[in-house]
């Protein structure tokens, strides 16, 4: 089973549509109260800890703004 | 150097296998579809592409397609078909595309008739298509010209990234005459290296056909580009044929079948004493009007041409106002009679007793 | 230990989308590079973006690309194609682009097999001029043009593209995916994949129809327009293949 390296959302790129909080299966992509520069509420990650790198918010994502990089159980 | 009896639509198909045209597309459309039919058998022989497509629409856009991947392609209607293509042409004058279109012109407006007109010289020089765009238009009076021009239509396409048009008529389309095919006179039109082309991203950075520019600053940027470019070829490209013009008083300006016979015209008018002389435009855009503005000491110009006064206006154009100018015509498919030609001589004033 | 990083592919370029949150293209763009990725194509890749809301497609693409008039973009492939047999040419359209004022051009492409793969985004509306009519809009839609909803009586049926082509011996590979949630991505990524192979081995003719989501013109937030299209879009639109070569998966 796939273990999560890192999982980042870019600020810049997310228009805070939603569709990766609707996704994500363990619920730990909320948007932001805040807003980016361009007026969007950016999505960001409750609870990075939590996060298995099961990709659903890479496969729904329309702007390719979440990278994931995913290892084997052993590291 | 060889000798071939050639109907003019054929001469066409000839010329561009001569050229190396890889593509042809077309529709059958009176009366034209001699071209369709000659490529459809030649191409295939000759290893090259030829597609009936499903409309003269689809046949442009497909030009579009293989002109942008770097290969000399062509296509031919009549004047309905070349009305649908108006928008494929502007795209390929705005994205830079080299092709050539042949207009085999028939009776119009509308579905008009299938005896040959000069009816759409309006369309051809004055856009027709949509933007500011220009289309070199070549006009043959026979069927060794139709071969030449067709020639020298692939060279100026790819010498200036812009399509050609070769203003045919049913007339020269359906003729036969001898064509003469000489090796030397095409010497120079060695088909250019195309860097721009989409033919796959290998070993270089992407290329992009487009004629979209939604800034509107790189829009007019671009059209300054592209009017550089009609200046470029109206200073270089123009070409003309004159005929007794030296010591002529009265001047025929006449193009394409309708010129043949302006020519006996004025061979008859100097034999009644009428000294007439022909100016034959080749290049209907860029027009000749250098030519014209040198002979601004003529008593007048007869304008000769089969549709309702069309090349007289770029006659008038060049000649501000120096001379008169006189306007002869037939339509929806009359041919004009060289009789009546010599009649409108005589009545601006070249009877001479 | 081995590591894979989900990422933009490198048939895309570095440009970031200007459609609309929770606009399908991205997803059906994505995917696209994807593909073209793994089957090692890009250098060999010719695009043809058309009119619409993806009319900026040459700009999100690291290949050639090639934009096309209205419609017209099977023809342009067909050209590019024919000049060019060695690329790999697909278009990208629509629902107006290829079914409205396309239509002969797609069929005609179809019924000649030409080896070109067709990308064709079915969402129900015309996205980039506000929402208007399409040929797939469904019975009693609202749309800018059809205020008090399609009424078939005026404004006609719409119009299953696959269906409609299934008929043409020429077309190889027809079929239908949705980017609705990560399954139906995972397959439609599965379906563009085989529709390019089969390109790639000559074997004619491939449309793929993604059924996608327009939030903004449809009037709905991404989750609303989530459900909408599952409830309304896939049951005219059912998912899988029309028409695909017996016996070769």
């Amino acid at each position: 089973m796939a273990a999560k390296k890192s999982i980042k959302i870019s600020e810049e790129l997310c228009k805070g549509c939603g569709l990766c909080e609707i996704f994500c299966p363990r619920n730990i992509i909320k948007l932001d109260n805040k807003t980016n520069r361009f007026g969007y509420h950016p999505a960001l990650i409750t609870d990075e800890e939590k996060c298995n790198a099961c990709g659903f918010c890479f496969l729904m994502c329309p702007d390719i703004a979440i990278q994931i990089e995913r290892g084997k159980d052993n590291d | 150097m060889t000798k071939e009896l050639l109907k003019g639509n054929d001469a066409i198909g000839a010329a561009a296998i001569d050229s190396n045209c890889q593509c042809y597309f077309g529709y059958p459309i009176t009366p034209q579809n001699e071209i369709c039919e000659y490529f459809s058998e030649h191409m295939p022989k000759a290893g090259r592409v030829f597609i009936q497509a499903e409309s003269e629409v689809a046949a442009i856009n497909m030009v579009y397609g293989a002109a942008a991947s770097g290969v000399r392609a062509m296509t031919s209607s009549s004047s309905p078909g070349i009305s649908l293509k108006m928008e494929g042409i502007s795209y390929l004058a705005g994205a830079e595309l080299p092709c050539v279109v042949a207009n085999i012109m028939r009776g119009g407006p509308g579905l008009g008739g299938i005896q040959p007109s000069q009816s759409d010289y309006f369309q051809a020089t004055k856009g027709g298509g949509h933007g500011d765009y220009r289309l070199i238009v070549l006009a043959p009076s026979g069927v060794q010209e139709l071969y030449d021009f067709t020639r020298l239509a692939f060279h100026l396409a790819d010498k200036y990234r812009n399509p050609v048009m070769i203003l045919g008529d049913g007339f020269l389309g359906q003729m036969m005459e001898v064509v003469v095919k000489d090796s030397k006179k095409s010497d120079n039109f060695e088909e250019p290296e195309k860097p721009w082309a989409t033919n796959g991203c290998k070993g270089r950075e992407k290329n992009i056909i487009n004629s979209l520019y939604l800034d509107p600053a790189v829009l007019e940027q671009h059209n300054n580009k592209l009017q550089e470019k009609y200046r470029q070829i109206t200073e270089n490209e123009q070409r003309v044929d004159t005929y007794l013009t030296d010591d002529a008083e009265l001047i025929i300006a006449s193009f394409g079948i309708a010129a043949r016979i302006a020519k006996e015209a004025v061979d008859m008018a100097r034999d009644k004493g009428i000294k007439a002389g022909l100016i034959r435009p080749i290049t209907l855009w860029p027009f000749p009007g250098k030519t014209f503005t040198s002979y601004s000491k003529v008593k007048a110009i007869l304008t000769v041409e089969m549709n309702a006064g069309q090349m007289v206006e770029d006659v008038r154009l060049a000649v501000n106002g120096k001379v008169p100018v006189y306007f002869h015509g037939r339509t929806g498919g009359m041919i004009p009679e060289s009789k009546d030609i010599v009649a409108e001589l005589e009545k601006m004033g070249g009877a001479k007793v | 230990m081995s590591t894979t990083i989900l990422t933009r592919p490198e048939s895309l370029s570095d440009r970031k989308f200007h459609y609309c949150p929770g606009c399908s293209h991205g997803i059906a763009h994505r995917l696209v590079g994807e593909v073209i990725d793994e089957l090692g194509v890009r250098e060999k890749t010719v695009g043809i973006a058309p009119v619409g809301c993806s009319v900026l497609l040459y700009d999100y693409v690291n290949f050639d690309c090639i934009q096309a008039a209205h419609g017209r973009a099977p023809a342009v492939a067909t050209g590019v194609k024919r000049a060019n047999p060695d690329s790999v040419v697909f278009t990208y359209q629509g629902d107006g682009d290829l079914a409205s004022i396309g239509m002969a051009e797609t069929v005609h492409a179809a019924a000649r097999g030409e080896n070109i793969t067709i990308v064709f985004i079915n969402n129900a509306v015309y996205g980039m001029t506000g929402g208007q009519m399409a040929p797939t809009t469904l019975t009693s839609q609202v749309t800018t043009t059809t205020p008090f909803g399609r009424d078939c009586g005026i404004a006609g049926h719409p119009i299953k593209v696959p269906e409609l082509l299934s008929s043409l011996e020429g077309a190889t590979y027809l079929t239908r995916v949705a980017v609705n949630n990560p399954k139906n991505v995972n397959k439609a990524k599965k379906a563009l994949k085989k529709a390019f192979q089969i390109q790639i081995d000559g074997r004619g003719f491939s449309l793929v129809e993604i059924v996608a989501i327009c939030p903004i013109n449809w009037r709905m937030p991404p989750e609303k327009a989530l459900k909408w299209l599952e409830d309304s879009m896939l049951p005219l639109y059912p998912l899988g293949d029309i028409k695909a070569e017996q016996g070769v998966s």
